[in-house]
């Protein structure tokens, strides 16, 4: 597939609540400064690319309304630059730089900006309703549990402990934290600044230094009183896993990733599109795939999406240098590390969404910038990115340094 | 004769309900018809100013005529569906005639006052009809039932019964009385918000007439008919409804185990119906319902459920013999059945003497019964005069017998003991009738010794007594019929159910439930993961798996009837394996509940705090194999009842296993069950069944022949 990485930026994660330091910008903002970064960085011309491709799960209010086409206005984008959001739940930043290689390797376009954003705390997830939660031909009829249940479900089903859940977290904060000290992420972090160019954020706000075993354990289950209390979540959950007796609640707050704003921008295009603006390309994409799994534990999908981008690029998981598979839940990486015997080395090298956040419609983007940034810093050559995406599905992707 | 007539008291026309031949009206085709008469009769009217809609007797309705909706399905001929639609679909049109009571829609003016005076008991659609109504009055009477219980006979309310109740209250106040079917008495009906005013029953049509009188335009307007109704606690997606529906949803999947249709309908119907305005919202409520009703579960629920206990109950299998009134009841053996047993005598108006082995073992069993009545007073099921006078009807004084007109024995199940009780009892009161409440001892077997065996008869109550609805009246071998009358007397004077079953090894609940304990133990034997075992009897919509089951009533008992099995039927009906695992838990001390430890642990309390991690199976065959190992074990012992005799009638046979031991009740019962799927495809089944696992699920001969000729049971 001839579609290449040219550039790609992203945003400092603020925590996403009233008293984050991004709380008063807005999502058409912080999209349109993603945009800005990203054309600036690479120099290319306002109407050089041919499309946005915006992921942003929460579509309503400021965040609605194809936020993506309002962005390119808001920006220094040329005005014959259109845009188009979407929404893959949590692997939106990542569906939208994959729709967008689709498409420059087929030859409709030549050069695209994908990426998303979503501004938590700002607008809340879930208050652009939820047909799969609500509407009981669905919900009730394929056994709907929210994600936090789906993620002590895999915990249960699969046997990860609290300690296990919880030393991944310890080692999510404790990588980000080096990656900060070291300056692995200056350069694909973005200072938010605000309208007279006065910073606002340069760093991810959401990492708790110093986060160890014990204060993990001080935690409560988060998701206990939803599950054996009302409405009663676990019993839908075990008409699925009828083999178990009952939903081990292990994830708190703690290790479950964290409620931010955030936003992240990658510029794709194919060789000529470089050629044209003087580009060298970074990565080529070499597969992607996206999958549907079993909707009740809703949160595996990174197992078999993986698979099946392995097998479109011709490649075994030992093949990859460098993985990022986003923390939406501790569960969900430790299902991915025993699933495929992965080395936890290679993976999430810099932490991730538990120390950092996880801004849904931005994730995708995020971290493929982070495992871009970091394949060359360590001048490896191949790596993998996946989330798990709500309803039951799977998104990933490999990229190669050219 | 018309089922609704329209009297005019001083300009306001007072429709009155009155199906003749009928103690309690119900809604029928021809009742529709005239109540659509007679409320555009008013409406075209110029001089009537109002309407009231009462009853011309005690109560306002018990509901539709459950046999109109099988009608209107067959009425329709070759597109049922049509026919219910269209048929539900003109009951809306027809409420909504009254609701909006001649408005002009653009001004809002016009409408002319709709009140609705219940008597007494109003429910599903009498309670429907009235919601539709401007102004709803109830006499204060605290016998009075309001509500709506569709949802009990695998139905929901259909006539503008639920879009009305969600947007008069909300998804979680309407929650009890759609989703459970709560019925409640006036003033708890009031608080509620489902009816208007509780007034004294001698007032009522007056202070509904005057209500008319004095009725503003806007008090004749529905909120749902105005401008930016918004739905008490929030529409779906609403900030505030949101986590409501999302609630709601799962936790009637979890309750109902998703085999409840009727559930699932209901649901639908809340959600899509508060999407839309309230017209669309009724077609919306309309299409789920005939869903419904074109679903087999509501057509079992409603024949087992209602109609067939309904028949029963009215004695359709009572022998023919005077009713004999029990007005003295003996009740031999103090402990938790014979109080229960005396507790619901005393509470149904008898006079009971309850006696044991000792005056202080009665007394205990008195006391036992004095806190079960406390505690039903704490909670509201009965008034505290009603528990006091209750009490007072038990005497323990006196072991005396004499004058009794039945006594029933309910001492440990020893043969010996049981028969030297009767015959002592027999020896005090001559001419009493006498009854075991044995549940595994042939009757015929107690009976032997007595001099009028004619006179004995087992009487079968199930624990706990209180909430177990079902009597099993056994028929000796010498029992005649005119006491097996009245023991079918007194289970009804108990408002008990009575099914009439003849006398053999374990009767007919306990033949059937003894194979699903077995079935699964036989499981934990072969190395099922144990909550693999309680979810598949719980995706069956049984009320608790078998190892909890039998956790319940002792593992103990399990090891008796295991040992009585080998000693009564021998080897070839043991179950080894089965019996192994029981065998090793009561050796290893884990005899139940009671106990404290079991197939589960239990902490101090008594609370189950898991299964007992000592049962180490953990493999996982395919879960709908063990829902039908678990049904068909009990379906087909079923058959062989029938077979045997032991049953006479299958709507016994329906209603005795879903009132019994809660066979799944979305069935309809067993027999119900095996129609539905069909006896060939049961048979099929049942030969797999007995390939893999064992010649008890060899189909009977009856079965075979049925699957040959096509033959049902219902």
């Amino acid at each position: 597939m001839d579609a290449f990485l040219y550039d790609a930026v992203r945003a400092p994660r603020g925590r996403g609540r009233a008293d984050g330091a991004l709380h008063e910008v807005t999502a058409l903002r912080l999209s349109a400064l993603m945009l800005d970064a990203v054309v600036a960085r690479c120099g290319v011309a306002p109407d050089a690319v041919d499309d946005v491709i915006w992921g942003t799960v929460t579509q309503v209010g400021e965040q609605g309304g194809c936020l993506a086409r309002a962005a390119v206005l808001a920006s220094g984008l040329s005005e014959r630059v259109p845009g188009v959001s979407l929404n893959r739940f949590c692997a939106s930043g990542l569906e939208a730089v994959n729709m967008a290689a689709a498409q420059v390797g087929c030859g409709m376009a030549d050069g695209i900006i994908a990426g998303g954003v979503e501004m938590m705390g700002r607008v809340p997830m879930g208050s652009d309703g939820l047909a799969l939660a609500v509407d009981p031909t669905v919900a009730m009829a394929r056994h709907f549990v929210p994600q936090g249940i789906a993620a002590d479900l895999i915990a249960t089903e699969y046997g990860f402990t609290r300690e296990a859940l919880d030393a991944l977290a310890v080692e999510s904060h404790a990588r980000a934290v080096r990656a900060w000290d070291e300056g692995r992420f200056v350069r694909g972090v973005v200072a938010v600044r605000d309208i007279n160019g006065l910073e606002i954020l340069a760093r991810d706000e959401a990492i708790r230094p110093g986060t160890d075993m014990a204060a993990l354990a001080a935690l409560k289950p988060a998701f206990a009183g939803m599950g054996q209390g009302m409405p009663g979540f676990d019993a839908v959950a075990l008409m699925r896993h009828p083999h178990l007796e009952r939903i081990a609640h292990r994830h708190t707050a703690g290790t479950s990733s964290a409620i931010v704003d955030g936003a992240a921008a990658v510029l794709v295009g194919n060789r000529a599109f470089g050629a044209a603006h003087g580009l060298r390309p970074r990565a080529r994409i070499r597969a992607t795939a996206r999958v549907g799994c079993a909707p009740t534990i809703m949160l595996t999908g990174p197992v078999p999406a993986t698979e099946r981008a392995l097998a479109a690029a011709g490649m075994a998981l030992g093949d990859i240098d460098l993985m990022e598979v986003n923390e939406a839940f501790a569960a969900v990486v430790l299902r991915f590390l025993q699933a495929f015997d992965a080395d936890p080395a290679r993976v999430n090298v810099n932490g991730g969404a538990i120390a950092m956040g996880h801004p849904l419609g931005a994730s995708g983007a995020v971290i493929l910038g982070t495992l871009l940034d970091e394949i060359e810093r360590r001048d490896a050559t191949t790596g993998l990115v996946t989330l798990c995406v709500a309803g039951g599905m799977g998104v990933a992707t490999v990229i190669e340094r050219v | 004769m018309a089922e609704f007539r329209t009297e005019m008291h001083d300009g306001v026309a007072v429709i009155r309900w009155d199906v003749p031949g009928r103690s309690m009206n119900v809604m029928t085709r021809a009742g529709l018809a005239d109540l659509a008469a007679c409320v555009d009769a008013a409406l075209g009217d110029g001089d009537v100013r109002g309407i009231v809609i009462t009853s011309a007797g005690r109560d306002f309705a018990g509901g539709m005529d459950l046999a109109l909706l099988a009608e209107m399905k067959r009425a329709a001929g070759a597109d049922p569906a049509r026919g219910i639609f269209d048929a539900v679909q003109a009951i809306h049109a027809l409420l909504r005639r009254i609701e909006r009571a001649g408005m002009d829609p653009a001004t809002r003016q016009g409408a002319k006052p709709v009140a609705c005076a219940l008597p007494g008991t109003a429910v599903g659609i009498g309670l429907e009809l009235a919601l539709a109504c401007h102004r709803i009055l109830v006499a204060d009477r605290a016998d009075a039932r309001i509500g709506l219980p569709e949802i009990k006979v695998g139905l929901f309310p259909g006539a503008g019964g639920t879009t009305r109740l969600v947007r008069k209250l909300g998804v979680m106040a309407a929650a009890p009385f759609l989703l459970e079917g709560r019925m409640v008495a006036p003033e708890a009906a009031r608080s509620a918000g489902l009816v208007d005013e509780v007034v004294p029953a001698d007032d009522l049509l007056a202070r509904a007439i005057a209500w008319v009188r004095g009725a503003t335009a806007a008090e004749c307007t529905r909120p749902w008919d105005l401008p930016g109704h918004r739905m008490p606690g929030g529409a779906p997606y609403a900030t505030a409804g949101f986590p409501t529906f999302v609630g709601a949803s799962a936790m009637v999947t979890g309750r109902t185990q998703g085999v409840y249709p009727a559930a699932a309908a209901l649901m639908s119907a809340m959600y899509e119906g508060a999407l839309v305005d309230f017209d669309t919202a009724l077609r919306i409520e309309a299409r789920w319902f005939t869903h419904v009703l074109m679903d087999p579960t509501a057509e079992a629920m409603i024949r087992t459920l209602f109609l067939d206990k309904s028949a029963l109950e009215k004695g359709a299998r009572r022998p023919s013999a005077p009713q004999g009134r029990v007005a003295r009841l003996g009740v031999v053996g103090a402990g938790m059945m014979g109080a229960g047993i005396a507790q619901a005598a005393a509470s149904a108006g008898i006079e009971v003497v309850l006696t044991d082995a000792t005056a202080d073992a009665a007394a205990r069993g008195r006391d036992t019964i004095a806190r079960a009545l406390d505690g039903a007073v704490a909670r509201g099921r009965i008034s505290s005069d009603r528990a006091a006078a209750a009490l007072a009807r038990i005497t323990t004084a006196s072991a005396d017998l004499r004058g009794c007109d039945l006594i029933l024995e309910a001492v440990p199940e020893d043969p010996s003991l049981k028969a030297e009780v009767l015959a002592r009892a027999e020896a005090d009161a001559p001419g009493a009738t006498l009854s075991s409440n044995t549940s595994t001892l042939p009757i015929g077997d107690l009976g032997r010794g007595l001099r009028r065996p004619e006179a004995f008869v087992g009487l079968h109550f199930f624990s706990p007594v209180d909430r177990m609805p079902l009597v099993e009246v056994v028929r000796g071998p010498a029992t005649s019929d005119a006491t097996v009358a009245r023991a079918f007397d007194f289970a009804r004077h108990l408002r008990k159910t009575p099914i009439v079953v003849n006398d053999a090894r374990f009767f007919y609940a306990n033949r059937c439930i003894i194979p699903f304990l077995n079935e699964g133990v036989r499981m934990i034997a072969e190395g099922v993961a144990p909550a693999l075992v309680e979810n598949a009897a719980r995706q069956l919509g049984f009320p608790v798996g078998p190892l909890q089951l039998i956790d319940e009533v002792s593992v103990a008992l399990a090891v008796r009837i295991a040992r009585e099995t080998r000693a009564a039927q021998g080897r070839a009906a043991a179950d080894d394996r089965a019996d192994r695992v029981i065998l090793a838990l009561a050796e290893a001390g884990r005899l139940g509940r009671k106990a404290g430890a079991g197939f589960y642990d239990y902490d101090a309390q008594g609370r189950r705090t898991g299964l007992w991690p000592g049962l180490e199976g953990r493999a996982r065959p395919d879960i709908a194999t063990l829902r039908d190992r678990l049904i068909f074990v009990q379906a087909l012992e079923a058959v062989r009842a029938l077979d045997d005799g032991v049953l006479e009638d299958v709507r016994e046979g329906n209603v005795g296993a879903v009132l019994g031991w809660g066979f799944a009740p979305w069935s309809g019962g067993p027999f119900a069950w095996l129609d539905r799927i069909g006896a060939d495809r049961a048979v099929a089944t049942a030969e797999a069944l007995a390939r893999d696992h064992g010649a008890r699920f060899d189909p009977p001969a009856r079965l075979r022949d049925m699957a040959r000729s096509g033959a049902t049971f219902g």
